[in-house]
């Protein structure tokens, strides 16, 4: 088994084992479930509307070149500076770059999975930048010097009283165990970062090719913040972000929020069509759009799994899944979890490494349901399967196979090794969920059923006598 | 390589990976090939008359935990500023140029940060309130659409702890989708650096979901529509 899929294993089989855990998830999900039913029921049709926003997300990806390059060329056209970067190292150099050229100390970061994606704090911290996330669920898990647990709410694992020990411990607060000063607390560290940062770095949820603009979704303002007071601005926008019109923005950032937040808007959504412009009175003098490939063409070139570069990473199909509730979303192991992480990440990382994700699924088909871009994410999974057995099966498993087919076309062989399953069946208890008992994968938590006393063909040949 | 130079290079390579990635039809049509014309009929419903969009602005306004006021003058406005002023104890507020703002301020004997000609970072922090005009008032959502040209650039709206939105009735519209549809015949090719909606006072449920007001922007937001 490689590295990633043990990890994911081990890591499963112990968060799962951990109700405490599940309940805390299920406890936080349960206020999202209510506030999100209650806002998709104020859509005139939620239905309608998720077949309106696919429609207009495939028809971005499917001319995905025209309207990136219309994109490009509007916000260079406003002074914006817009890299191309075919994979995670060139964006991260190119940020280097820049950061040391403009002799820049420090840098305030908003939310950006695709600067988790590309482990660009990693980076910037070898290379002698102080980088501080500014949302207060990422500025936890920093901290913590952890991933982000979940896509929208990364510090979803945690309780007020980690919280507190954190901040008392790294911070030098007062413990507290009042959300409302904890907040504060966090609110007045990260001003003085705020008003001291020599570079701002945002992600962006929509990139608008007909104006040139990128679109950022939050709640606490923190965005707007590192968009507002340093003087260079960089985004990093996956090349999927794309979307035609401006206009578009009202059909996509109420199902944003209400898919992923269960608001029917969240507090600031915010539209950045270039650098400070002539007359303005602030805003950064700089400002720089990375635009990130790094596999995304991989997905685009499979035809049945291309409309996954729809998603517009509101993290509903984590919420609702069966397996990312009990596993948690830390045992991924990956920068995207849950159903869509399974799906896009074989894409982005290689199917080799990352297949056992395919198997992390019911097959219940809630994400598909959940998803306001209608991907099809459990049969992508099921093709994921697939894609993985035709190009690498592994000897034994075949070998496996072979065995059992050949069995299994033959009656009397096949009669053969029931009747020897039959007769050792009583001696199974001697080796229940050890290494010795060839159903381990089932035994070790399971009982085996007991065999019927005779066989369906003896049952049949003796009725037929009757 | 010169980065100019490395970066055309790098727009050839991704547009080319695009283009050969698109040579393949897709495979699984499950939704409509054509984008719709419209949306609108989908999206939350929306009065056609002032007083419904009015109501409905309330309604999402006071849901948001953000104050609404309706003030019949500018001299309403003005003495409901006057009281703010009082219970919540200001010393200095940020603003910027325009008819309105200039107009309530006047009625207002505190220390004024300006923002239209650029400002000291420290002033504007340390204001207590913000004090703005807008674009337009969404009744769908109850946001309100700010600009770097209506609003007195990127920080006035989000730095002070308490920001007070002022607007015509003219202002209001239904939905999300007239809002933005203005601002384009409004500004034209000649769009501000930054828009943005605000929808209710800052806020964060990152501790345990549970909501917090104030996260890093204003604690409070007040809308005072004038007629």
């Amino acid at each position: 088994m490689n590295p990633h899929a043990k990890q994911f294993n081990a890591a499963a089989r112990s968060t799962t084992a951990d109700l405490h855990h599940r309940e805390w998830i299920q406890k936080a999900l349960g206020g999202y479930y209510a506030k999100r039913d209650e806002n998709k029921d104020r859509f005139q049709s939620w239905s309608s509307a998720r077949t309106a926003a696919a429609a207009i997300k495939q028809e971005a990806i499917t001319h995905l070149d025209r309207y990136l390059v219309e994109f490009a060329d509007r916000l260079e056209a406003r002074g914006a500076k817009v890299f191309w970067a075919p994979d995670a190292q060139e964006a991260r150099d190119y940020i280097v770059r820049l950061a040391r050229e403009k002799q820049v100390r420090s840098i305030i970061k908003s939310k950006s999975m695709t600067s988790e994606e590309i482990h660009l704090n990693d980076t910037l911290e070898r290379e002698g930048f102080e980088v501080v996330e500014s949302d207060l669920g990422e500025y936890i898990v920093q901290l913590r010097k952890e991933a982000p647990y979940h896509l929208v709410f990364p510090a979803m694992h945690l309780n007020r009283g980690q919280i507190s020990d954190l901040f008392q411990d790294k911070l030098g607060s007062k413990p507290t165990n009042n959300p409302g000063d904890l907040t504060m607390i966090a609110r007045n560290v990260m001003r003085r970062k705020f008003c001291e940062a020599d570079m701002g770095i945002s992600g962006a949820n929509f990139a608008i090719a007909e104006t040139g603009m990128i679109s950022i979704t939050e709640n606490e303002g923190n965005a707007r913040l590192t968009t507002s007071l340093p003087p260079i601005h960089v985004a990093i926008v996956g090349i999927e972000k794309v979307l035609p019109k401006l206009t578009d923005l009202a059909l996509f950032l109420p199902m944003l929020s209400t898919a992923g937040a269960g608001q029917l808007l969240t507090c600031y959504n915010t539209f950045y069509g270039g650098p400070r412009q002539p007359g303005e009175p602030d805003g950064p003098r700089e400002f720089h759009v990375v635009l990130l490939d790094n596999g995304r063409t991989r997905l685009l070139a499979d035809a049945e799994q291309r409309n996954a570069l729809r998603c517009i990473r509101c993290g509903a199909c984590l919420n609702v899944c069966p397996v990312y509730k009990n596993v948690g979303g830390h045992s991924y192991g990956t920068t995207y979890q849950g159903p869509i992480g399974s799906v896009i990440t074989p894409h982005l990382r290689g199917l080799r490494d990352w297949k056992h994700l395919s198997q992390a699924s019911s097959l219940c088909g809630a994400c598909t349901e959940a998803c306001p871009v209608k991907i099809d994410l459990h049969h992508h999974l099921l093709r994921n399967r697939r894609n993985a057995v035709t190009s690498q099966t592994s000897v034994p498993e075949k070998l496996l196979y072979q065995g059992f087919a050949f069995v299994m076309r033959r009656p009397e062989f096949y009669r053969l090794a029931a009747g020897i399953a039959r007769l050792l069946r009583p001696m199974q208890w001697l080796v229940q969920g050890t290494w010795l008992d060839p159903l381990r994968p089932w035994t070790k938590t399971r009982s085996f059923p007991a065999f019927a006393a005779k066989s369906f063909r003896e049952q049949w040949n003796q009725r037929k006598k009757t | 390589m010169e980065p100019e130079k490395k970066n055309m290079t790098n727009r050839e390579i991704i547009l080319g990976r695009i283009r050969e990635a698109l040579k393949s039809p897709e495979a699984v049509h499950e939704v409509p090939v054509d984008p719709p014309s419209s949306f609108k009929q989908w999206l939350p419903p929306v009065g056609d008359s002032l007083e419904e969009q009015m109501d409905l602005f309330r309604s999402n306004v006071e849901d948001l935990r953000a104050d609404f006021k309706l003030c019949a003058s500018l001299d309403e406005a003005i003495r409901c500023l006057q009281a703010m002023a009082v219970e919540y104890d200001w010393k200095k507020i940020g603003l910027h140029r325009g008819v309105l703002t200039e107009t309530v301020a006047r009625g207002l004997d505190l220390v004024k940060v300006m923002t239209d000609e650029g400002y000291v970072l420290a002033d504007l922090e340390s204001c207590d309130a913000a004090l703005t005009g807008c674009d337009a008032l969404i009744a769908q959502t109850g946001s309100v659409l700010v600009s770097s040209t209506t609003s007195g650039g990127r920080a006035l709206s989000v730095l002070p702890p308490h920001h007070i939105v002022l607007a015509r009735e003219n202002q209001l519209v239904p939905n999300l989708t007239v809002a933005l549809e203005r601002a384009q015949e409004k500004y034209g090719d000649q769009y501000p650096s930054f828009l943005s909606l605000i929808t209710g006072p800052s806020r964060t449920g990152d501790i345990e979901r549970i909501l917090v007001l104030g996260a890093h922007g204003p604690k409070r937001l007040t809308i005072l529509l004038v007629r």
